[in-house]
């Protein structure tokens, strides 16, 4: 199968998870579409690392995962962290901030 | 089925097996970060294993003498030629050892050892419960309000886990504006981001905002950061490549072997393109520049002041440092596509940062537009693409980070029941109730607006020179016209410390540990200095500003 479909569909990836960070509400789901997003992009890597045949592009997925962990880890103990002294995990409501 | 039949699938044919190389690397080039590195994860070991009584004090002692002797590391690359005579790449081309990146990781190591003085101060806040406190949270998992909270506090707890995550934070620093291929970029650009994340999460006062500063940070970064990675993909598709100068090369097209899928990738712009323009908006993210500066105040304002002020210098350089470097060697033959937009970010930056900061009635907020501002002034050094644009960013980029983390120490002493009083209303008359600290003030936010006999006119006229030799003279109007508008207000801020009455229920001034005054005291010599006498230090980043390949 042609790898360009791939990029497709990597593209098409990004995208919902860029559209669901802007549109959602709830701070888990937004941490999820970016995780989606990197996802995304791991698919891309390998895809473009198909069609060069080299290997550079399926090395760095392992490293994107490595740090999307260590970003989940981060991510999860801010937004519970906001979540237990909030109950509330929506980023609409965290507006203490405005000008 | 034959038992040989089955041992064939873990054995192999007689032909050796390819090794894999163990790769090289030089130790001593990378001294710099390695100590950092090395230092952070004994900080984490400090805390898994030291009573909690003594670990404030390793801590502390653990992170001067990594500070310290990466410095000296830095310092002794230099004076063996490195950056000046000759360049190394290290790592197997991972990491350049050149001008740029040893004068900023000089400068990256001194703002944090003098952020680090601020991140132990312990004498600012009133003592809990027969406790010296510092400006961190009691215990970060506690609900605010809570009983455990007032638990925590009544044991004296105190959150020396920010000296390992300062430290981690430094050793992506150092790295971001050295990476040399894309990988090693988005690595140093995590390992700088996340550490950062936590740290603005722990205020001790203030907690709620604190929290809620972290979550729009993290979430907002970790978005720029998905773009940014985007971007590496499509670049790396375009190339096959994640070398810089492998990049560099495919962009000019200069490359010397191409096979038939590069001769494909090659011809699609579209890659290059697109590749180019999500990965520098992750790094403009990274520099809060407009429109991609949306996080920056509310950051600024709700995270603990002294990571407030070590965020806003260091970050600031590193970033600038990745950014210059990206421009200038791996898309230097894009210049004509990267040059509009860039001037057009750089405008926009500049603008918008100096009038929003005009409605601004919160010191931390004001000073977060400020950044946002001079980050357009460094940005029109950026466009340049001349030897000069580079050394003058590199001027710029040392000058305004010790302003920065002056002015925010000086933040942290205004006080009143509720914490710092950031409330620009309650800074009235504060230059007769304590003339020295409204005076330190006053020479940074001179600085910061481009008065003469400072830091920040040496810098500034150092980047609108080197963008007036490099064809961007509208850009330099625009600038003088935005430091105008920016003057006003950080005069403003004058006019109300010293010529209005004090308030009868207004702050008290903190006095301070020997720490944070070392840290105000280093501030305002380097502000004077590099005001007074900017040439050696013009030279030696004029030394610098070459970029190895």
């Amino acid at each position: 199968m042609n790898p360009v479909n791939y990029l497709y569909l990597a593209a098409l990836l990004f995208t919902i998870g860029a559209t669901g960070v802007l549109i959602r509400r709830n701070a888990i789901v937004v941490f999820m579409c970016v995780e989606l997003m990197l996802n995304a992009c791991n698919l891309a890597f390998v895809a473009f690392s198909r069609m060069h045949g080299n290997l550079d592009g399926q090395i760095i997925a392992f490293f994107t995962m490595v740090v999307a962990a260590a970003e989940v880890v981060v991510g999860l103990a801010i937004i519970v962290s906001l979540f237990r002294s909030r109950h509330s995990a929506s980023v609409d409501d965290a507006s203490l901030m405005k000008l | 089925m034959s038992a040989t039949a089955v041992h064939s699938l873990w054995t192999t044919a007689a032909d050796p097996i390819s090794k894999i190389d163990a790769p090289k690397i030089e130790y001593g080039q990378l001294a710099p970060t390695l100590i950092i590195v090395g230092a952070a994860v004994l900080g984490v070991l400090v805390e898994a294993f030291v009573p909690r009584k003594s670990r404030y004090y390793a801590q502390m002692f653990v992170a001067v003498v990594a500070l310290a002797a990466a410095f000296a590391a830095v310092v002794a690359l230099a004076a063996d030629g490195y950056g000046t005579t000759k360049a190394g790449i290290a790592a197997m081309g991972a990491v350049a050892v050149d001008g740029p990146a040893l004068f900023l990781q000089g400068t990256i190591l001194l703002t944090a050892l003098v952020g680090l003085f601020t991140f132990a101060e312990r004498r600012l806040d009133p003592e809990a419960h027969g406790n010296r406190v510092d400006s961190f949270v009691a215990q970060a998992a506690s609900v605010p309000g809570s009983d455990s909270e007032k638990k925590a506090v009544r044991a004296g707890f105190t959150t020396t886990e920010v000296f390992p995550l300062l430290l981690f934070a430094v050793a992506g620093m150092l790295v971001f504006p050295a990476a040399n291929d894309l990988l090693t970029l988005f690595v140093a650009l995590e390992v700088l981001s996340l550490p950062l994340y936590l740290l603005c999460a722990l205020a001790r006062r203030k907690r709620l905002m604190s929290q809620e500063a972290a979550v729009k940070y993290f979430l907002l970064g970790a978005f720029a950061s998905a773009f940014t990675l985007f971007g590496i993909a499509l670049l790396y598709g375009y190339s096959g490549s994640m070398s810089y100068s492998t990049i560099a090369q495919v962009v000019d097209g200069t490359v010397q072997d191409v096979d038939p899928a590069l001769a494909d990738t090659m011809g699609n712009d579209a890659l290059l393109l697109v590749g180019a323009a999500l990965l520098v908006m992750g790094l403009l993210f990274k520099v809060g520049a407009v429109p991609f500066h949306m996080w920056t105040p509310d950051v600024y304002q709700g995270a603990p002041t002294p990571v407030t002020g070590f965020m806003a210098a260091a970050t600031k350089v590193a970033a600038f440092g990745a950014l210059l470097r990206i421009l200038y060697v791996v898309l230097p033959g894009l210049r004509w596509d990267w040059r509009p937009v860039m001037w057009a970010v750089a405008i926009v930056t500049m603008l918008a940062g100096a009038i929003v900061a005009i409605t601004q009635t919160d010191i931390k907020r004001l000073l977060a537009y400020s950044s946002i501002a001079h980050a357009g002034f460094i940005l029109a050094g950026v466009i340049a693409t001349t030897p000069s644009g580079i050394s003058s960013v590199l001027f710029y980029l040392a000058a305004y980070s010790f302003v920065t983390i002056g002015a925010f120490a000086v933040v942290t002493l205004v006080r009143d029941a509720g914490g710092e009083a950031t409330h620009l209303s309650k800074w009235a008359g504060l230059g007769r109730r304590s003339p020295l600290v409204a005076a330190v003030f006053a020479v940074f936010l001179l600085a910061f607006a481009g008065i003469p006999l400072t830091s920040g006119f040496a810098g500034k006229f150092a980047v609108f020179k080197a963008a007036a030799e490099g064809g961007a003279a509208p850009l330099v109007v625009v600038g003088v016209i935005s430091s105008a508008i920016a003057a006003f207000f950080y005069i403003r801020v004058i006019v109300l410390m010293f010529f209005s009455e004090p308030r009868p229920e207004g702050p008290t001034v903190a006095v301070p540990s020997p720490l944070t005054m070392t840290a105000i005291g280093v501030g305002v010599a380097v502000t004077v200095v590099l005001g007074v006498a900017p040439q050696y230090f013009l030279e030696l980043a004029g030394d610098a500003g070459v970029f190895v390949r």
